[in-house]
């Protein structure tokens, strides 16, 4: 195999394994731009995932898993909602519980209806989201270089793939283009500013929360119906976490935050085609290293390498109209 | 003319127990200037914030031009013409001056169009109002002056004919002001009502048309200006006569507590705030330092408790150096008997998540009266703090209350106990009475004129010049980083107004 080749599928992988990340951060990013800090991503995407493969696996249709998963993710966001807008709760024990309520009722329910360990049934096709192949993809395959790209690395990923990498010009311009855009920036700023320029902090921020629940179920569609044939306990295994970290390193920008995942998604790809490779110089390297590798850099990043990240000035503080 | 743009008729509101508005009646002509005074916790905010649509009255009536208007939001509030200035500006820090003015007003979902419409009629209200600003201007990176321009403007934008303003000349230097002023005076030239709430009688006497006194949730009297002196509303708003003129005697200067000898001194940014600064504070007198704000003083009384490096430059206390450019720190300086009450007692001075007992050994908690062996000693705490709210009237007399539910003139006297009982040797005051009401006012300068009159060394700082020329045994203009001028105490207004502003100076370089 050459050199070219491994490079192309380290990058292929590359992307297939930003995608549930990128999803993620982009739901953080409405979540979080708006003020309300969403520690839940995880979770969402937890219940997305077995929601998802869930009703796939029931109804035989992925399309009817893929609503499934975003309509019981949205759900979950809305109860963030409810506890940290309308009640003005802590914000991360909203996330926390609600990472915990995932983790544990995915497991409870997978088993009660399925009986198989907490996994839902194996997803046949036309219950999964099977490769797109780009239109040309075949013909352009045997043209050096170009080719070889156009056809390995951008066709054959699944629907889900290219709807996150849609996601990030679309969300740049719904923040920077809109009306709903400049309103939410505002509120994660200063929602006292929006309030007295007449628009409803309380609607603002749960019109945000439900982005956020949209891009948590397709992301955990993606992992359950795309990257895998159906739902596995705790499957997610802390991307959620991940893309919040993705998220502060591209200091609340949609376009960053791309990078940002790639950038992990890397680090994913690279440790799994290194495993049991040995390197020059260092030798063999453990396996545990290799995975632990993503989480270490994620640490190294954020501990020094970003510069000032400033979040949104609201984030975290429940709008209390009295001073 | 003579109809009214607002009326208010039968105003309550009630916060809980605490009855903030009680049968506010209220009439304002339109195109007039209509003052309304009183205390901190007067209920001002309170009334303005229900015509605005912030809080809803419990009962009563507004009208708005003569029919009734049901202002349940504040969106019903801009729709019957009414734009608020609010005291803590209600502008989001990190986006452009535009963005601010078309936020809640954008018109379409997608912004290309509204934000062109906004700038062409932003220039329209700057050619009639003459309210310059930079129209992609970051909000953060304007001066609070030009801040609450952009205020001004974006509730002239959404069609405001009622205009109300609260506390608007509480953050601003005295040149913006007067900018200010001007601005509200052709305003209503224009024919746009005018309601300005403020607790500095100076700005009603020479702004308003009409003005309101309020106290303890009622409204007291209206009178129209012309007729009534800065001593009537001032009693009306606290209810007593009250001594707008410090009285002292000569000072008894004894020994330099405090020589400051060529102290320069950098900001984060690295621009030179102070530049080569000398003088001295003798025991027993008052030092004032004018100047507009932003001029270096504020970094000047950082350098010299501590708080910040100074680049070069040397202090002497009590004839000791302080290591301003090295080691200084501000617990270093307490214990040898320099106190600093700072500028910015919300950030600086206080914890107002903290009780007040808490706030009021802040700094001095190592110190032996407050501590059992390694821990608090609460009950010494606690009878301290109860004898400072005897000996400054702190109301409410609670020392177990969060600091942050007591008024600003009431947080201030906090900070000066504080920092007062501890008999310190030189006391460095800045601002001390932003913020606070007039019957504290007259309390916070009869202490310093006691301290003063104990032979303590007193460096006061203050953007208010009339604080600084009734207190002050002799006054140093800043500008620019530099001191520019000495004099004495009957210097005129307009004398130091010219050195504030730097015009001898160049005068003299010439």
């Amino acid at each position: 195999m050459d050199i070219f080749n491994i490079i192309i599928q380290t990058l292929d992988s590359t992307l297939r394994l930003s995608v549930p990340l990128l999803l993620a951060c982009l739901a953080g990013l409405y979540s979080e731009r708006s003020g309300i800090f969403d520690i839940g991503l995880e979770g969402k995407m937890l219940v997305g995932a077995f929601a998802g493969a869930a009703a796939a696996s029931v109804f035989h249709s992925a399309f009817i898993g893929l609503g499934m998963a975003i309509l019981i993710s949205i759900s979950f966001a809305m109860i963030h909602g409810f506890a940290s807008i309308t009640h003005r709760g802590n914000q991360i024990v909203s996330g926390v519980a609600i990472n915990f309520i995932a983790a544990g009722s995915t497991v409870i329910l997978g088993q009660a209806w399925f009986q198989q360990g907490g996994r839902t049934p194996a997803l046949a096709e036309g219950e999964r989201f099977s490769p797109i192949t780009l239109p040309g993809a075949d013909a352009v395959k045997d043209i050096p270089v170009l080719g070889h790209l156009y056809s390995e690395l951008l066709s054959g990923h699944s629907l889900i793939a290219y709807i996150a990498f849609a996601m990030v010009p679309i969300t740049w311009w719904v923040l920077y283009r809109t009306r709903f855009g400049l309103r939410l920036r505002a509120v994660g700023e200063n929602p006292a500013a929006v309030d007295t320029a007449g628009i409803s902090v309380t609607w603002l921020r749960y019109r945000a929360l439900l982005c956020t629940g949209v891009l948590t179920g397709l992301a955990g569609a993606y992992l359950s119906m795309t990257q895998n044939g159906g739902f596995v306990k705790d499957m997610t295994a802390g991307k959620g976490y991940i893309a919040l970290a993705a998220l502060i390193f591209a200091k609340w920008k949609p376009v960053n935050a791309m990078f940002a995942c790639l950038l992990f998604g890397f680090l994913d790809a690279l440790a799994i085609r290194l495993q049991g490779t040995p390197l020059p110089i260092i030798g063999k390297v453990p396996v545990q290293f290799m995975q632990a590798l993503p989480y270490i850099l994620t640490v190294v990043l954020l501990a020094g390498f970003i510069g000032k990240a400033i979040p949104p000035r609201a984030g975290g503080v429940p709008y209390v109209k009295e001073r | 003319m003579g109809q009214a743009a607002i009326e208010l008729i039968g105003i309550n509101k009630s916060f809980g127990a605490v009855h903030a508005n009680r049968d506010i009646n209220l009439e304002i002509p339109r195109g007039t200037i209509h003052g309304i005074v009183g205390e901190n916790g007067a209920g001002k905010s309170t009334l303005m914030s229900i015509l605005y649509g912030f809080y809803q009255a419990d009962s009563g009536e507004i009208r708005v031009n003569g029919k009734p208007a049901a202002i349940k939001t504040s969106n019903d509030a801009i729709a019957a013409g009414i734009g608020m200035v609010h005291q803590h500006f209600m502008l989001v820090e990190n986006f452009t001056v535009l963005e601010n003015i078309i936020l809640g007003a954008e018109g379409e979902a997608l912004l290309k169009t509204s934000i062109a419409k906004a700038r062409s009629e932003l220039q329209r209200l700057e050619r009639e109002y003459g309210l310059e600003v930079d129209p992609d201007a970051i909000i953060e990176e304007l001066p609070v002056g030009i801040q609450q321009r952009v205020e001004i403007l974006k509730a002239l934008y959404r069609g405001a004919e009622i205009l109300i303003l609260d506390e608007p000349t509480g953050v601003l230097t005295p040149a913006e002001a007067d900018h200010l002023f001007r601005i509200l005076k052709q305003l209503k030239e224009q024919g746009k009502t005018v309601v300005l709430i403020t607790h500095k009688l100076r700005e009603i006497m020479a702004i308003t048309d009409n003005v309101s006194v309020m106290r303890q949730g009622t409204m007291v009297a209206t009178r129209e200006t012309k007729k009534t002196t800065v001593e009537e509303l001032a009693e009306l708003m606290v209810g007593r006569r009250v001594l707008l003129r410090v009285e002292k005697g000569a000072a008894n200067t004894g020994a330099v507590k405090l020589a400051v000898s060529n102290l320069t001194v950098r900001d984060q940014r690295g621009v030179t705030m102070v530049d080569d600064v000398s003088f001295e504070v003798r025991a027993g007198e008052i030092v004032g330092i004018a100047g507009v704000a932003g001029n270096g003083q504020s970094e000047l009384i950082e350098a010299i408790s501590g708080i910040r490096r100074a680049v070069s430059g040397s202090v002497l206390l009590d004839g000791k150096p302080i290591d301003v450019t090295g080691t200084a720190d501000p617990g270093e300086l307490r214990d040898r008997g320099l106190a600093h009450v700072p500028e910015d007692r919300h950030h600086v001075g206080l914890v107002l998540a903290f009780e007040e007992n808490e706030n009021s050994i802040l700094g001095y908690h190592d110190d032996e009266r407050y501590r059992k062996g390694l821990l608090l000693d609460i009950d010494a705490i606690r009878n301290d703090a109860k004898s400072k709210i005897e000996g400054y009237d702190i109301r409410p007399p609670d020392c177990r209350l969060k600091t942050a539910n007591f008024s600003g003139g009431n947080q201030q006297k906090i900070v000066l106990a504080r920092e007062m009982e501890q008999d310190p040797g030189v006391l460095i005051v800045g601002q001390p009475t932003r913020g606070v009401d007039v019957g504290a006012i007259e309390f916070i300068h009869k202490r310093l004129i006691a301290m003063r009159d104990q032979g303590k060394a007193v460096l006061l700082i203050s953007v208010e010049l009339d604080e600084i020329r009734s207190l002050s045994d002799r006054i140093l203009v800043m500008f620019a980083g530099r001191i520019v001028g000495e004099r004495g105490p009957e210097a005129s207004e307009g004398e130091l107004g010219l050195l504030m502003a730097g015009v001898e100076q160049r005068e003299a370089a010439e």
